[in-house]
Formats: structure tokens, sequence, C-alpha cells
């Protein structure tokens, strides 16, 4: 049976972890680097949203206010244009909601970059957003949409009160125009988040519950379901605390070590940009507000790949969230092994 | 002393101080039993859910409601595997009335 370490001390508002990751990574022989390339720019363009979900690491909410400005949407635009990123990847908060969302996403999308939208669901019902999946059709955007479970107990306990029953009403919406459809090219991928402080189930098998019931139960349909690990920080952190689930969770990330899922991190392919414009290895790191090193670029406007190839990563305790089991990434697990 | 303490769940591997051959030779069978197989791991962690009601193991019970959760399944499935161990113990009580039958019988004219 592994052995309790000793914990370590943390750094303000971060878990508090029975080990070091970056030890962790070294008694394995490995050291965490970014990619040669840079695939994905990754870009949370605020904190507000129409939902105040419990696990959310972001601690959006309707009250939030800090949302990106068309200034800094243009200097994404202008990042994308001279840098020809293969994969734009716009979450929130709901990006829907920000003034400028839809001049991002047209922009990205001429210049012939791939987008993928962090979709609540529920935001489709707010003011204004009622064409939704067809703006998201006329530009090829990919929706991904977390779903934590395919019955309504579960999801409301983890997304509010009626988020269910509208979720379920905009897939169909999203359905209706192609998405989630065989063969009408349009991606729909849905996202599990374990309803509580345990590890996701493995990927296939969960995805295979979801398909078949969520068609049978409510003749909807979607591409594939990434299962996501939640990460001990902002308000699920908070939930670990009050109750005392914190050092029993950490535990198990510690104990769940998978060297294999390290090649495939989200963090060695992309570069994450807040709603200011600053620069991250990850949006969990822009969270805890841990820039990238400080020899590089720390903003969007400064940005430069060279800088970025083989960059080191910046690490703390959250980082066994998703180096968990078959590990965690935004495009779900990492590794079979 | 308390008995039960939840943390002594995470300190089962100190069972193994003395005759640790002994206890590693039951953690690889424990392990492999564990394993994917003729039986999905699902299915083995709600047997295991089962079997730890019908032992009243609170141990096992803790362990075993995390592995249902992390191997996919939910509160219904896993609260019908806790109703077959169950209702596998009271039909086992029930069909021991035989037993009383058998003996009553015997002394009966």
């Amino acid at each position: 049976m592994p052995q309790t370490l000793p914990v370590i001390n943390a750094p303000t508002g971060a878990a508090r972890a029975p080990a070091d990751f970056d030890e962790k990574l070294a008694a394995h022989g490995l050291l965490l680097r970014a990619a040669a390339t840079v695939e994905t720019l990754q870009v949370n363009v605020g904190k507000l949203c129409n939902q105040a979900c419990k696990h959310c690491h972001v601690d959006a909410s309707p009250a939030r206010t800090e949302i990106m400005t068309r200034e800094t949407v243009d200097e994404i635009i202008d990042a994308v244009r001279r840098f020809r990123f293969p994969v734009l990847d716009i979450t929130g908060g709901a990006p829907e909601l920000i003034p400028s969302f839809r001049h991002l996403v047209a922009s990205a999308h001429a210049l012939g970059t791939r987008v993928i939208v962090r979709h609540n669901l529920t935001v489709l019902f707010e003011p204004g957003q009622d064409d939704l999946p067809q703006f998201f059709r006329a530009h090829g955007v990919e929706v991904v949409s977390s779903l934590p479970y395919f019955l309504e107990q579960q999801t409301d306990q983890q997304r509010g009160h009626g988020v269910f029953e509208k979720s379920i009403a905009a897939l169909r919406r999203l359905n209706e125009v192609g998405y989630g459809i065989d063969g009408s090219g349009l991606d729909l991928h849905l996202v599990y988040n374990p309803v509580g402080a345990f590890l996701p189930p493995p990927q296939s098998s969960i995805e295979a519950d979801f398909k078949r019931e969520l068609l049978a139960r409510y003749n909807v349909s979607f591409n594939h379901l990434y299962t996501i690990t939640n990460m001990p920080i902002k308000r699920f952190l908070d939930y670990l605390r009050r109750s005392g689930n914190e050092s029993r969770y950490m535990r198990k990330l510690v104990e769940a070590f998978n060297p294999h899922a390290v090649e495939g991190l989200m963090c060695r392919s992309l570069v994450s940009v807040d709603w200011t414009g600053k620069l991250f290895d990850c949006d969990f790191n822009q969270m805890l507000e841990l820039g990238v090193a400080p020899e590089l670029p720390q903003t969007i406007s400064d940005f430069d790949p060279a800088k970025f190839t083989g960059r080191p990563i910046v690490t703390a305790a959250h980082c066994f969230g998703c180096t968990a089991g078959a590990g965690s990434s935004c495009g779900g697990t990492v590794t079979d092994k | 002393m308390a008995y039960y303490e939840e943390d002594d769940l995470d300190r089962f591997g100190e069972v193994g101080k003395h005759r640790p051959d002994l206890f590693e030779k039951f953690m690889a069978w424990y392990q492999a039993c564990q394993e994917d197989g003729a039986l999905s791991r699902r299915e083995k962690s709600l047997i295991g859910l089962a079997v730890a009601h019908a032992l009243q193991c609170p141990y096992c019970i803790d362990a075993y409601a995390q592995a249902c959760l992390e191997s996919g399944s939910n509160m219904e499935q896993m609260t019908e595997a806790i109703h077959m161990a169950s209702a596998i113990r009271g039909g086992a009580s029930l069909i021991h009335g035989l037993q009383a039958h058998n003996s009553v019988n015997k002394v009966s004219m």
C-alpha cells in the first residue's frame, strides 16, 4: 500500500498536497516542458456566467464583472493572424455573454483556425442568444458542453436547480441544426465532471452509458464524452475544505499519479490567455495567478512562439489532478496506459 | 480507544508489518481480483459493495462506495446491489426456518 508522504507548504489559495509535483516527476525521471509547437491558444474571455456551478475552478457567476474588452479581443485576433494557431479554444465563464464574442469567433474562423467554444448549454436561453446554434454552425464551431450526468438529480446538484432540463432542451436545439449527428461534420462533445470528491470513471465506459441513456430517455445525440477530473482550486477546493475532504482527495490524486499521462498534458501544447491578455501555462494556473515563467513574454501582444517552444511549465499541487489515473485535459483523458 | 477510525482505511498497509510475506501474497491476489476480466471493473465494484454490506464492514463500504462511483455506477445501481445483498441475507435467515420446522417435526407427534 502507498505510504503517506509528509505535507509540504503550498502557495496561498492552492491545495495542500502530500507531495511536491516536480519532485514526483523527478522521481520518475520526468521533466515537464512544452512541446515544439503551440497547437492551441486557449482564451478565457472572462468570469461572467449565467450559472454558478459548485465545482467551478473559475469562480464564475452572474455577479462577476471581469470580461475581455474589444481591444484585448483584437489583440487575440492579431495573434491568431500572425502565428496561425491551429486551434482557438474559447472558454469562460459563459464566453457568449461578452459583447465581442461573435466578433472573435467569426474573425478566427475567417483566418482558417479551428474554433472550439466551451458552451454551457443554458446560456442559449439568455436574452439575445436564441440563434447561437445557427451562429455556431455558420462558423464551423466545435461545441464542447458540460453535462455532469445523464440524470437530473446529479446534474442539478452540481450546476444548479433546473440546469438539467434546460441543458437537454439546448442539446435538442443543437441536434436540430446538425450538431452531434453522424455525418454532419458538426462536432458536439460533452464533458463529464464527477459530482463530488472522487475520480472520473473510465472515459469509454461512461461515454457508452451517456450515449445509450441520452438517446433512450431524451432522443439526444452527441459525438464524444470527455471525462475531466475536478481540480482542487477555487470553488471546488472550498467545497473540499468545507466537507473535510481536502486531504483525502489530494492523497487520492497523488496516489493515482500516472507517469504515462505526463506526455499528453494539455499544458505542453497550449498557451492560455486571461481576460486582460496575460499569458499562463493553463486555465488552472490562470485561476491561481501562476503566470508563465518570468523570463517569457507575459502578454498576448508580446507573444513569440519561438520563446514558448520547450518552455518550463509552472506547476503546483493542482497538477496532480491532470496526472491522476488516465490523466485529464480539456479534451478528456490523455493515456490508456 | 475508538473502534473503526476513518483514517485507518489508509493505514491498511500497516497490517503487513508482521509477516509481510503473507500480506504481499494477499495484496497480489486482492489486486488481481480487481482487474477487468470476464467481469468488468464496474461489475466487480458493485459485487464488492454488496459483499461489504453483507459483512457490514465500514472500511469496505467506504472503499467500495468510492470504487463504484469511480467505475461509473450511480446511486440507483449501488442501491440495487445493496438490496441484493440484504435480500440474500434475509432469505438466508428465512430458509433456516425449515431447520426449525425439521426440529419441531422431529419431536412432534
